[in-house]
């Protein structure tokens, strides 16, 4: 029993009235993290989940409790502001100051010139480092925002959907780099996203809000697959159209870039275009069913 | 010869105006940019106000107001033995109270348009407010810094109605140069009417040709694309 509660690093709990975009809400969370976790955040937008990454880092007010390796940062009595918890924190838009070069962004940080080099030169981007933000690309710039948050050595990463506005090459790379820091570095990160491959990758833990509450919780691997027992594969799409070929049915599924043609049996009158379906192979066949 | 004594009390004047503005502006222009209090159109409207008031009717009442019969004008006689009518140091409170809107309005938009994570990011970082303010937020509006100072200063010297009726137009106390000129007409020297009228002119163009350089660099530096 004792050793568990050594491991337990970080302790979340906290409440906040939200004015959201429909109606008021209550954000209500309770997460508990051991080191070296990677917790993924999901949900729709507007449920909280930005609000959620800002309250851990103290930028926005909260009732509740957040205890970070011994060490109160927000209790009835207490609110560590931001500059005193030992976070790093990579905005969805960056936030680089346009007034530095690279490598001024992350001694501004912390003046160590031999950790900026050191992460610079990790993610391949040290030739730029007397570049101003402005002549950076995206990719570029999400890059230099990560070595910046991993500038002040933190004991929790927090990062708001990271790579939402790059392509999906970079995208991949980025996360090779992001799953490399997180190893590297030791660190403990909670990110918000909205892709499942990118939580399926990266995290070992998800939780996914819904208004404000947790909905899901639990090990990526086990809440993102659609498998059913039997079921080799299974994935899921949109029905775009469905067809009649000589006496049978023929529906386009939308799989994410893809396109594929699913026979129907006899089930077609079930079906319609538009709605959400699980194409899974059992045995030998492919087999098609609505998403429950 | 000409008698440069206007001129440099011009300068004296504005330049005094300018630091005693940007020291009251820069707080009170970043109140005004984060503040979601009701009275902020109030304060914006007082602010503002200078700009559409004819020189005449604030020369008036800060008259009325800086007098010796008036509770500021006699506490500041009493307190530091300073008359504010007819008198260098009034020159400077009048003046502050018209350049005032040139020195907030440009410092509001700069602070307003500034990206807020980019503070956010800053006291992630572990930076207090005014290490934030220093590093961070300034260098980020230095073409609208550098447009306050430059406006404000040059409004100073540009100013003529509230200073006359304020100062007077005491040689070598308050006689500024815009006042000087008026004199000049009235006393028919067009000669030195002209000669004053053009240094004004070239000074003019010369500061806000400054301003308006130095503002385009600023936008290249930061744009650059290799």
């Amino acid at each position: 029993m004792k050793k568990t509660k050594e491991n337990l690093m970080i302790f979340i709990d906290v409440r906040k009235k939200l004015h959201g975009v429909y109606k008021d809400m209550e954000l209500k969370c309770n997460i508990e993290l051991k080191k070296g976790d990677f917790l993924a955040v999901c949900g729709e937008s507007g449920s909280g989940k930005t609000t959620l990454l800002r309250i851990i880092a103290g930028l926005e007010r909260a009732e509740g409790r957040i205890v970070v390796d011994g060490e109160v940062w927000l209790d009835k009595k207490c609110f560590l502001p931001p500059q005193k918890r030992e976070i790093g924190f990579l905005f969805q838009n960056y936030a680089l100051f346009p007034n530095m070069n690279v490598m001024q962004n992350l001694l501004y940080v912390n003046n160590d010139e031999k950790l900026a080099k050191k992460l610079l030169e990790m993610s391949e981007i040290y030739e730029l480092k007397d570049r101003y933000p402005a002549s950076l690309s995206g990719g570029q710039k999400q890059r230099v925002a990560l070595c910046r948050a991993l500038m002040k050595k933190p004991k929790l990463l927090l990062l708001d959907e990271p790579f939402s506005a790059l392509d999906p090459k970079m995208r991949e790379k980025l996360q090779n780099e992001l799953s490399y820091f997180h190893k590297e570095f030791d660190l403990t990160t909670i990110m918000v996203t909205h892709s499942p491959s990118e939580i399926y990758k990266l995290a070992n833990k998800m939780i996914e809000i819904k208004k404000g509450e947790i909905v899901k919780k639990g090990n990526p691997k086990e809440a993102l697959l659609n498998t059913k027992s039997s079921e080799k594969f299974a994935l899921e799409g949109i029905i775009i159209d469905i067809k009649k070929v000589d006496v049978i049915y023929v529906a386009v599924v939308a799989i994410g870039n893809n396109l594929v043609e699913i026979v129907l049996s006899n089930e077609a009158k079930e079906f319609k275009t538009g709605e959400k379906v699980i194409v899974s192979n059992k045995a030998f066949s492919v087999n098609i069913r609505k998403k429950e | 010869m000409i008698d440069f004594t206007p001129f440099i009390l011009s300068f004296k004047l504005a330049f005094f105006v300018t630091i005693i503005l940007l020291i009251i502006g820069i707080p009170f222009a970043w109140f005004l940019a984060s503040t979601k209090s009701k009275i902020k159109p109030l304060l914006e409207t007082i602010t503002a106000l200078p700009i559409v008031l004819p020189p005449s009717v604030l020369g008036f009442y800060l008259l009325v107001a800086l007098s010796l019969n008036s509770p500021i004008g006699r506490f500041f006689y009493e307190m530091f033995d300073v008359k504010l009518v007819f008198s260098f140091p009034g020159l400077i409170v009048a003046s502050c109270i018209y350049s005032f809107p040139f020195m907030i309005q440009p410092l509001q938009s700069g602070f307003e348009s500034l990206d807020k994570s980019l503070i956010e990011a800053s006291y992630v970082s572990g930076k207090s407010k005014i290490e934030t303010l220093f590093k961070v937020i300034i260098p980020n509006i230095k073409s609208n810094l550098l447009t306050a100072v430059i406006i404000t200063f040059a409004h100073t010297i540009g100013e003529f109605g509230v200073v006359l009726m304020v100062g007077g137009s005491i040689p070598g106390k308050t006689e500024v140069a815009s006042v000087a000129i008026y004199d000049f007409v009235e006393m028919m020297d067009y000669k030195s009417a002209h000669i004053y009228s053009a240094i004004m002119l070239v000074i003019s163009f010369l500061v806000l040709f400054v301003v308006y350089y130095i503002n385009e660099k600023n936008k290249r530096k930061f744009n650059d694309i290799y």
